[in-house]
């Protein structure tokens, strides 16, 4: 992440994001697959990392083993096998889309990071070592359990997360950049899916 | 390629500012803008720290205003600064002159580098 200034001297948070070229692997129609959809690889993979069988499958697009694969339903764009998109024939400066990344790892967290408890609120008034604590879990002889799906401390992050809604500030086709407002899900250097 | 090198090269203006560093005492012209009218403030106090590179390089002014510490953070590549004057050069030992904070009155002064190579 960075920052520009705008024409009004706004600070405005910003992600910068290399956006490659893909090549369609895959068209998939009504007909043949019963839902319309196309397949679009980024990012070169080794072949000896690939196995047969998707070595097969970039083989009929004429193009090298890809490390990421991704479907978009509905794609809009009529491109055959092996063709390449660039993200300006995708995407317009002022464009909303969202970005699909994993997010960073945090590790174990309590319920107060994990799922946004309030804590006790209170440093005194009885509290000693408590002041982030879940609370009760649940009633007594009744149900006698604790219900599945209850919130608790855990492994946080690390997971699928989506984005809505972030505006696309400028575009750098020679370049292949995408400038974005805000922020986007993952690490530096991390694959992200940004969707009309 | 460095991508957000390449980004501020193309979206931040550039820099025409005179040379300051730690403990220099600058005034700082910057736009303020009133709903339509704009006019033009001077912040003038002593250079604390330099923070950041690229475009996202800022510097804290420290000033003492009515006996309170007034700081203030300017990023470099703002388009409202109108200009930077150095007016002292200060003689210290370090890049982050927090120790000022706690400081008040005659303590709280720099010395003066009245001889300096430029």
């Amino acid at each position: 992440m960075t920052s520009i200034f705008d024409e009004e001297g706004k600070n405005i948070p910003c992600t910068i994001i290399q956006a490659n070229p893909n090549v369609v692997t895959q068209r998939k129609t009504v007909e043949t697959d019963g839902y319309d959809a196309t397949q679009l690889g980024f990012g070169d993979a080794k072949a000896k990392n690939t196995s047969k069988a998707l070595m097969g499958h970039f083989d009929r697009a004429k193009t090298g083993p890809k490390s990421k694969v991704v479907e978009f339903r509905n794609f809009g764009i009529d491109k055959s096998l092996g063709d390449l998109i660039s993200m300006d024939e995708v995407f317009a400066e002022g464009d909303i889309v969202n970005a699909i990344g994993t997010s960073k790892g945090k590790g174990f967290q309590g319920v107060v990071k994990r799922h946004g408890f309030r804590g006790v609120g209170d440093a005194t008034h009885g509290q000693h070592n408590r002041m982030r604590a879940p609370g009760s879990i649940g009633a007594s002889s009744y149900p006698s359990k604790v219900f599945k799906g209850m919130r608790m401390a855990g492994r946080t992050g690390g997971k699928r997360v989506k984005v809505k809604n972030l505006q696309v500030l400028k575009l750098f086709p020679e370049q292949n950049l995408i400038l974005i407002k805000g922020a986007v899900p993952g690490h530096k250097g991390s694959i992200v899916i940004i969707e009309k | 390629m460095d991508a957000v090198k390449f980004v501020h090269e193309q979206l931040s203006r550039e820099l025409d500012y005179p040379k300051f560093q730690a403990g220099d005492n600058i005034v700082v012209s910057y736009k303020i803008v009133e709903g339509a009218k704009e006019r033009i403030q001077d912040f003038r106090g002593n250079v604390i720290q330099i923070n950041g590179e690229g475009g996202t390089k800022t510097f804290t002014v420290r000033k003492v205003s009515n006996g309170v510490g007034v700081e203030r953070i300017f990023p470099f590549s703002s388009p409202n600064i109108v200009e930077i004057k150095v007016l002292k050069k200060g003689k210290v030992r370090r890049a982050k002159l927090y120790y000022l904070r706690n400081l008040v009155g005659k303590k709280a002064r720099i010395k003066e580098r009245k001889y300096f190579r430029n």
